[in-house]
């Protein structure tokens, strides 16, 4: 937007205060010279962008009233256990807790995917069954399952399938709570994440894999080095997502008294009652950690696709063309 | 039917040699029985309409494309079996890609990688397939891109290229594996008309070196010029084959005098 130092006011839509009067013939009577000049012609009104604006202004000076005169929120409580100790071990077995699950939910997805599109029809049914079920019931559920797997095999062993056993453990010992949340969470992460890496292997054109091919490349080098870089352009966004997404899902696992944030707000409030201002305490490291992990995932998505050069010639259309390209 | 390299090749080994190759997607039979015979060092150009079977056969040649019946031998290889107390057995995948590495192949939308610059696209292979130590690969890697007449974009990526520059790299990366054979299926039909020049000079730098190349074009005056043998296909059997001055010029077919009339 290249506009004369000499505009007239009001010639920016955004730089005007609501209801002042516009002057914008000023500006338009001193161009009336020749066409070589830079237009000022006067803006089109918007009336009800203004409307829109006043009403929310209203809404967020109720919102923000309400939230500081209710004592019932006790912000005092509120700042007092934010940095408590036990809050703070909590978080830090949320944010454990995400990066064990998503560890698990990336490396079982992939896995999930690349079983997906194998030409044997067995393993790829297995891996559509396996996502059918993981996807088609509640996590909550399937937290609850593995924590109480004990009523159902007290002991799980290593062995022979159907012969003798090496070696065997109480199953509460060998998944303590911690495994139960991971296993939980993780695994119903892995049959979400298979369809996206799923999508994103889709994407990438099949000249690709061909030309790595005709090169004497085999499908795991195939796979790794040329299919599976180009897919994190597509792969990585919702990932991102779906890593913010787990971090709120963790909450789930206070279900099985596994202490982590909410469990750990929970314990506070079960014993002083202040229910509110502890959850305000959850909510808020809740969106605190949650807008960290925006901001890496604008990096690692320019990482990944620094101004879209990572694009074929002529096979698809170019999303921006600041690097000199010459299709 | 033997899967013995027949008798009258005697006098040297053929660097393709197929018998009556059928190949069928579905219902629709795309190849109908081809033979082909393509000496060590010639030029062989395939042309006909689309859809006539040309890129399926070529695609057939290094395995990208399994045949249903008939037989097909690379420089005295079967491709893609092994014959063993006569019966035939899949090739493993070892073996496939060995055969591969030394089959070069030119598509006609490049298929560069995008996510590698020219350079890192040349020296892939080289270093995955062959193992070959890096210095050296990257060495006859920057002495391709020059040879191509891109010595200067060794950085730059594919996007950042012109479609007859990427279809050059293209050319470099399959030369890079010292391939015994070329293959180009349709390597200018993706390029705007002013930039077919450049990519088709290389190719005749190419034949002139005495590279044994099979390409599907649509260049009527590159197949005339470079061709030893021009074979023209439709609806899935070879129509006519023999010199250009012959199948270009003075066509003993019908068909092949209605494909011309209207390419020429």
């Amino acid at each position: 937007m290249a506009l004369s130092a000499d505009k007239a006011p009001g010639g920016e839509p955004g730089a005007q205060a609501p209801g002042s009067p516009a002057a914008p013939v000023t500006g338009a009577a001193g161009a009336g010279a020749s066409t070589a000049d830079v237009i000022k012609a006067v803006p089109v009104r918007h009336p009800g962008r203004w409307v829109g604006v006043a009403v929310l202004a209203l809404l967020a000076a109720m919102l923000v009233h309400a939230l500081v005169t209710n004592e019932a929120f006790h912000w005092d409580i509120v700042w007092k256990y934010l940095f408590s100790e036990q809050i703070l071990r909590g978080l830090w077995a949320t944010l454990f807790l995400t990066l064990y699950a998503m560890a698990i939910g990336v490396v079982g997805g992939v896995l999930l995917a690349i079983l997906r599109l194998s030409p044997n029809p067995v393993l790829r049914s297995a891996s559509w069954l396996y996502t059918w079920f993981f996807r088609g019931t509640p996590v909550m559920i399937q937290i609850l399952f593995w924590a109480s797997i004990g009523a159902l095999y007290p002991r799980l062993s290593i062995g022979v399938p159907f012969g003798p056993e090496f070696a065997s453990a109480e199953s509460n010992t060998l998944i303590p709570l911690l495994g139960a949340a991971v296993l939980g969470l993780g695994l119903n992460e892995a049959a979400y994440m298979a369809e996206i890496v799923r999508a994103g292997v889709g994407a990438v054109d099949t000249g690709q894999a061909e030309a790595s091919q005709a090169l004497g490349m085999n499908q795991a080098q195939t796979m790794r080095r040329i299919v599976l870089p180009q897919a994190m352009r597509v792969i990585i966004p919702p990932t991102g997502n779906e890593t913010i997404s787990m971090l709120k899902t963790t909450s789930l696992v206070s279900v099985i008294a596994y202490t982590e944030l909410l469990y750990a707000a929970q314990i506070i409030y079960s014993r002083n009652f202040q229910t509110i201002p502890l959850l305000m305490v959850a909510a808020i490291w809740y969106l605190a950690v949650t807008s960290v992990l925006s901001v890496g995932q604008y990096f690692l998505e320019r990482h990944y696709d620094p101004a879209g050069r990572n694009r074929v010639g002529p096979s698809r259309p170019m999303r921006r063309d600041q690097s000199g390209v010459v299709t | 039917m033997t899967s013995e390299i027949p008798a009258e090749a005697e006098n040297g080994t053929p660097m393709v040699l197929a018998e009556s190759i059928r190949r069928s997607f579905g219902h629709n039979e795309v190849l109908r029985g081809i033979d082909l015979r393509v000496e060590p060092g010639e030029v062989l150009c395939l042309i006909g309409p689309s859809g006539s079977g040309k890129t399926t056969m070529l695609r057939c040649i290094n395995h990208l494309e399994k045949i249903d019946s008939g037989r097909l031998w690379v420089d005295g290889d079967l491709v893609g079996y092994r014959e063993h107390r006569g019966r035939l057995h899949e090739l493993r995948e070892r073996e496939v890609c060995r055969r591969r590495a030394d089959i070069g192949m030119v598509f006609q939308r490049f298929n560069l990688f995008a996510h590698m610059t020219a350079l890192e696209n040349i020296m892939e292979a080289p270093l995955r397939v062959r193992r070959e130590k890096r210095s050296e690969v990257e060495k006859r890697a920057r002495a391709l891109l020059d040879r191509v007449g891109l010595g200067n974009r060794c950085e730059a990526y594919p996007s950042q290229l012109s479609g007859g520059q990427q279809q050059r790299v293209a050319i470099a990366r399959a030369l890079a594996m010292r391939p015994k054979l070329m293959l180009f299926d349709e390597p200018t039909s993706a390029l705007d008309p002013e930039l077919v020049g450049e990519v088709l000079d290389i190719m005749r730098g190419l034949a002139a070196d005495g590279m044994t190349m099979v390409v599907v074009t649509h260049e009527m005056g590159f197949a005339r010029e470079v061709a030893d043998t021009v074979v023209f296909m439709d609806g899935g059997v070879v129509v006519e084959s023999g010199p250009p001055g012959q199948v270009l010029v003075d066509p003993q077919h019908e068909r092949t005098r209605s494909f011309l009339s209207k390419v020429l």
